[in-house]
């Protein structure tokens, strides 16, 4: 069983966020880099530990970026996985992600496809639907857990008010949400071995994106907030009613 | 040429996400010189008149079983012959559980451009939509250029209140070729996760949330009384799920869900960046903690310097005391 974790390099959690060339990009000025979270966390580590139990042959990182990613993608290799696959080019929308992905794992039969259920850049949840969508795969979005024994996978995942769990046989796309694994920390031996990984570089799809960020603008603050005394609560009710009109 | 919007049945009702996709479907379709026709499936008239008071001009129905579990694969292969048959250039979802695994499903079919979790009307420019959408959390939003033929665009919830009027949707029978689509997933057991009486969280527009300054699970009745009186769903910041005082779907935050109701109430909570990016989108913010330095406070409407276990009974009871007077 092959598994394919597909990371993004995003800023980390605590960064301010400003952009540049009249907010149409990002600006990197400062930023510390992470794989997204939940790639990192949830897929990988599950990934990881399907390996550890014998139940996975190889775990590879697939990641869509330029020469800047690389250092992201080594913290991948540090945790453990075997090697990594990096499209040289700069992503300009979910769309264009899912392509390569699709491309690369068809090309090299891939048994799993897991992504993280969303980034948090760009927030889309898009991408594993999107794969599904390329391939015909199946896709099961939101799983907390994840189960592989021979060719079929037991999920367990979020829907509308509720868990469900299924079955499904491979080859599929899962994203991946909070339960599924816990965080870990790479160790020195990881660290080492990441070094001699390989990361091979393969060119993008030439198609023309469905879709482009034309510009950015920050989320306005909140403007003050209105105090109200501990004493007086029936003050913040009269306001939340007449004011705010909430309740 | 039309505007297709995809509608979700859950629980008997037409789903609140659903109509407010029908509004903004038909608010698009009159900016582009055509109509709305949603698509519905297993509906009867009841649901399909509220589909038309909400602005569709044409409901199709689509009946069958394999619909019943909103898998995308089915879902999908419907919209895509829906919208071929009705000429449809643009296609609207929610934001939702389905739409996240709809949407992007159709634009791989479709090689439509999408922009998932929409926060307004789009800038119609010649044959290109430009949509606003979230990002980095929401600590800033971005606009996108959907550039294709075809443009699937699903629709953050709550992001607008719902319209209804006196409008009546003609509607037709869809039948939909499933001879060649067969889902390889098979569902093994379902669970419920809403408890006693509160709205879904991700749907919810009344929002009781609390942190550590909790002290522990053993407290927790104030927030849940307080929750109830209000009408609201109880919601958490993510150290007391990590640490399962509380059950996980309750986490709000950057690595939990994000939400966007009316009101949002934090009480002990200290507003870190990760819980804010979680709930900086909601309406009204009221932030209740000890501590005056709470970050929180920076990010609020409302706020009250003092001790949660003294206020929110308090709070509770005068909760109580106006819907009783109204």
């Amino acid at each position: 069983m092959k598994i394919l974790v597909a990371i993004s390099n995003v800023p980390d959690t605590t960064t301010k966020i400003a952009f540049s060339d009249n907010d149409t990009k990002f600006s990197t000025q400062g930023v510390q880099f992470i794989i997204n979270p939940y790639d990192e966390w949830y897929a990988l580590v599950r990934a990881l530990e399907l390996k550890e139990a014998g139940k996975a042959t190889a775990v590879t990182l697939f990641h869509v970026g330029l020469l800047d990613s690389e250092a992201t993608i080594r913290k991948g290799l540090a945790l453990g996985a075997d090697d990594a696959v990096r499209v040289n080019a700069e992503s300009p929308d979910s769309f264009f992600v899912a392509e390569q992905i699709a491309k690369y794992a068809k090309e090299n039969a891939y048994d799993l496809i897991l992504v993280g259920k969303e980034t948090i850049n760009y927030n889309g949840s898009s991408v594993g639907g999107m794969i599904g969508g390329l391939l015909d795969f199946p896709f099961v979005s939101l799983a907390t857990k994840l189960d592989v024994n021979g060719n079929t996978a037991t999920i367990e995942h979020d829907i509308d008010g509720g868990i469900q769990v299924v079955e499904c046989a491979t080859p599929l796309v899962i994203s991946c949400s909070k339960g599924m694994a816990e965080q870990r920390i790479p160790n020195m031996r990881g660290i080492m071995a990441a070094r001699t990984k390989p990361i091979t570089v393969v060119e993008a799809t030439t198609d023309a994106p469905l879709t482009n960020i034309k510009s950015f603008a920050l989320t306005a603050g909140r403007t003050t907030c209105k105090y109200i005394d501990a004493n007086n609560v029936e003050e913040l009710v009269s306001l939340l009613h007449n004011e705010a009109k909430v309740i | 040429m039309s505007v297709l919007v995809y509608i979700e049945i859950a629980k008997g009702k037409v789903k609140k996400a659903s109509l407010e996709a029908t509004n903004y479907a038909a608010q698009i379709a009159t900016q582009m010189g055509t109509s709305a026709i949603a698509i519905a499936f297993n509906a009867d008239a009841a649901q399909t008149e509220e589909i038309g008071k909400a602005g569709a001009k044409k409901v199709l129905v689509v009946k069958g079983d394999q619909y019943k579990n909103n898998d995308a694969v089915y879902l999908s292969a419907a919209i895509e012959q829906a919208a071929k048959a009705e000429g449809a250039k643009v296609i609207i979802t929610s934001f939702d559980v389905t739409g996240k695994s709809l949407a992007p499903r159709l634009s791989a079919k479709l090689k439509a451009g999408l922009v998932a979790g929409a926060v307004d009307y789009p800038i119609v420019n010649g044959n290109v939509l430009e949509v606003k959408k979230n990002v980095f959390s929401g600590k800033a939003t971005a606009i996108y250029t959907i550039n294709s033929d075809v443009k699937i665009i699903s629709l953050m919830p709550n992001s607008f209140p719902v319209k209804l009027t006196d409008n009546k949707a003609e509607v037709a029978d869809f039948a939909v070729d499933l001879n060649r689509i067969t889902s390889k997933v098979v569902i093994k057991e379902t669970k419920s996760t809403d408890t006693a009486g509160m709205i879904p969280l991700p749907e919810a527009e009344l929002v009781v949330s609390a942190g550590r300054g909790l002290k522990g699970p053993e407290n927790w009745g104030i927030i849940e009384d307080l929750a109830k009186a209000i009408g609201a769903t109880t919601a958490c910041s993510r150290p007391v799920a990590d640490m399962h005082w509380r059950p996980h779907h309750e986490h709000v935050g950057q690595t939990g869900i994000a939400i966007r109701p009316n009101l949002y109430i934090a009480i002990g909570i200290s507003g870190a960046i990760q819980h804010l990016a979680g709930v900086n989108g909601s309406k009204t913010i009221v932030v209740i903690n000890t501590d005056k330095e709470a970050p929180f406070f920076k990010s609020a409407d409302y706020g009250i310097i003092g001790d949660a276990f003294e206020i929110v009974p308090k709070l509770t009871e005068a909760i109580k005391k106006l819907k009783a007077s109204n």
